[in-house]
């Protein structure tokens, strides 16, 4: 390269993630989470209007990291904190942010009926199969078999029950308008949620309705896996039970 | 103007006139009034109300429509009042201002849906996990309905913390003739804090998670200065004749109600009893009753509970004169006549020798 050739910057830190360092675990998924999250934001000029309800568990701290109005939400209470504040607030943009403890298990009432009501709000699902931040206990979305600090054989359904598919539950509600499962395990599926993501806060925008997307994600140290193995688990164990793909659409209508 | 009103749909219609827009709840007996007058009368004054799935579900809508800025307001009962609890906690962490209506029920468990008193330590210990007080306001009538939730609106928003209006299945349901011409809307309050967007500003946070004890201790010292001031300024109660009194009747809500009956008729005898009625049941009215004592020996607790209030009128006096308690747990509320004959009994033995302390 020569010295007239101008520079082109083709990757940075996103304007709107603070200068902090993420508490996140090496190899984890949630910090290339918040990156989409606040690139989708600031490519869409949302900063001003942005408003997001931080869970209980690994991602409670999104805060130190988004510049954006973050409120922190009760274990599983995001989707009701988010129906809260978009009833007050119909024109910002509200979404909030949940593990699949959150979601899947305590918050599930909160979740479905938030879906039900079609409350014009977005809720960011991070599916790692596992409790993370306390520390790898059996999740809703455990897989069978999967070994976990409670499920120390191996999840059983006979005792444990089934992994939940969110996606195809909420699917079934009425209130729902957008839902869609990605991952960020390679590349082009980081690419692919970052689109969803957007897809997403649009449907918001455009006043259709609920939207969630679901984002698997690797989870290393509580799966007990090398960061690569992590992702590629993802491919090899996860997909067959949670299969990648849109499950609802109603702005294609 | 003058209505024949129940104390359930004043307590919805002073709401909306003190400036609730959002309302969410969940059906309970004895409380649905309040519910079924929001889903009527608050889309139409311009607010919002959505029927809640649960009763954490609703308190926790009332917390981000707090934080986005909203006057929102939740009621319930007994059981939904022990469900709120998480996210009452949080509403105080948060500093976020709420009011919260308990149409109380015998308990515990499901109980009875009679009004009772039963739930007074889940409301003036705090009720939730944590060090942390709410204002507690207990109306006595329909019409002081009119004066407590525009006061429960003022004082969550001035003070940032949840405020809970402790009334009871009978106050509830009973009708009686009220009108709204001295209810006066709060002011509103700069809320610098409100979560709005990042436009123009620095992005806000609200949150209680603090992982570093020692600002986990500062926070909680901050909580706590901001209770000491409530407990030095906004102690509310009325006294019913208590300048001759030999004996002072210490009853709440629609227990003073009662209590003023059992009182008219120990006066037609001469006995000169009078009454202490806490308003605010936290913070609660300490000084009162130790300025009482002074003059009185005798206090007689009257509660719709096997005695709960009785703790706090023990921990003022701090030993001094005598307390006599009678209460009625489960939701039976007895009638004057009943209260009458107790305290008739425990004033003559209080008096046998017909001498009261020299005055």
């Amino acid at each position: 390269m020569t010295a007239d050739q101008a520079a082109t910057t083709v990757f940075a830190r996103p304007r709107l993630l603070k200068q902090a360092d993420f508490h996140y675990c090496p190899g984890c998924g949630h910090g290339i989470i918040n990156r989409l999250l606040m690139e989708v934001i600031d490519e869409m000029d949302l900063q001003g209007d942005a408003i997001c309800v931080a869970p209980a568990g690994c991602g409670m701290l999104l805060y130190n990291y988004f510049e954006i109005d973050v409120i922190e939400s009760a274990h599983g209470r995001g989707a009701a904190v988010a129906t809260g504040i978009k009833r007050v607030r119909p024109q910002n943009l509200v979404f909030s942010y949940q593990g699949d403890g959150d979601l899947a298990a305590i918050g599930t009432a909160e979740g479905i009926h938030a879906a039900n009501r079609g409350e014009n709000l977005t809720v960011i699902f991070v599916n790692n199969g596992v409790y993370g931040m306390t520390g790898g206990q059996m999740a809703p979305t455990t897989l069978l078999d999967q070994v976990t600090t409670t499920t120390p054989a191996g999840r059983d359904a006979d005792l444990a029950g089934h992994p939940v598919r969110i996606c195809e539950v909420f699917a079934q509600l009425d209130g729902t308008a957008y839902l869609e499962r990605v991952a960020v395990n390679k590349p082009a599926a980081v690419t692919k949620a970052k689109k969803s993501i957007r897809k997403a806060f649009q449907c918001q925008l455009d006043g259709r309705g609920f939207s969630l997307v679901e984002i698997l994600s690797p989870c290393p140290v509580n799966w007990k896996m090398g960061p690569i193995e992590a992702c590629r688990w993802i491919d090899d164990a996860m997909l067959d039970y949670f299969p990648l793909g849109v499950f609802k659409d109603v702005t294609a209508c | 103007m003058k209505q024949l009103m129940s104390g359930n749909v004043a307590l919805g219609e002073a709401a909306i006139l003190s400036g609730c827009t959002h309302y969410f709840g969940y059906p309970i007996t004895p409380q649905n009034e309040i519910t079924e007058y929001m889903a009527r009368r608050l889309p139409g004054a311009g607010g919002v109300f959505i029927q809640s799935e649960s009763e954490i579900a609703a308190i926790n809508m009332v917390l981000g429509a707090s934080a986005a800025g909203a006057r929102a307001m939740t009621s319930s009962s007994g059981p939904g009042m022990s469900l709120k609890q998480e996210g009452i906690s949080y509403l105080v962490a948060d500093e976020l201002p709420a009011v919260i209506v308990n149409v109380v029920r015998g308990g515990p468990g499901m109980g009875s849906i009679a009004g009772a008193q039963s739930d007074y330590f889940q409301a003036t210990r705090g009720g939730g996990h944590g060090d942390y007080r709410t204002v507690v306001l207990a109306p006595a009538s329909v019409q002081e309905v009119t004066e407590i939730v525009p006061l429960a609106f003022d004082l969550a928003d001035r003070y940032r913390n949840p405020v809970i209006i402790l009334a009871d299945g009978i106050l509830g349901q009973m009708m009686e003739p009220v009108d709204f011409d001295g209810l006066v809307r709060p002011p509103d309050y700069d809320k610098p804090w409100v979560l709005t967007g990042a436009k123009d500003r620095p992005a806000r946070k609200i949150h209680s998670l603090i992982f570093d004890v020692k600002l986990q201790e500062e926070h909680n010292w901050k909580l706590q200065r901001k209770f000491r001031l409530i407990e030095q300024s906004e102690v509310r109660c009325e006294t019913h004749l208590t300048d001759d009194a030999e004996m002072v009747v210490v009853a709440y809500g629609i227990g003073a109600r009662i209590a003023k009956g059992a009182i008219k008729r120990l006066r037609e005898e001469g006995k000169k009893v009078g009454l202490l009625r806490p308003v605010t049941l936290w913070p609660f009215p300490v000084q009162a009753l130790r300025d009482l004592a002074k003059t009185v020996d005798d206090f007689f607790v009257f509660e719709m509970s096997a005695g709960q209030m009785v703790e706090d009128v023990r921990l003022a006096l701090e030993g001094q004169g005598r307390i006599h308690f009678y209460g009625r747990p489960g939701g039976v509320a007895p009638m004057p006549v009943e209260l009458y004959r107790i305290v008739s009994r425990h004033y003559l033995q209080a008096h046998a020798d017909g001498e009261g302390r020299p005055r």
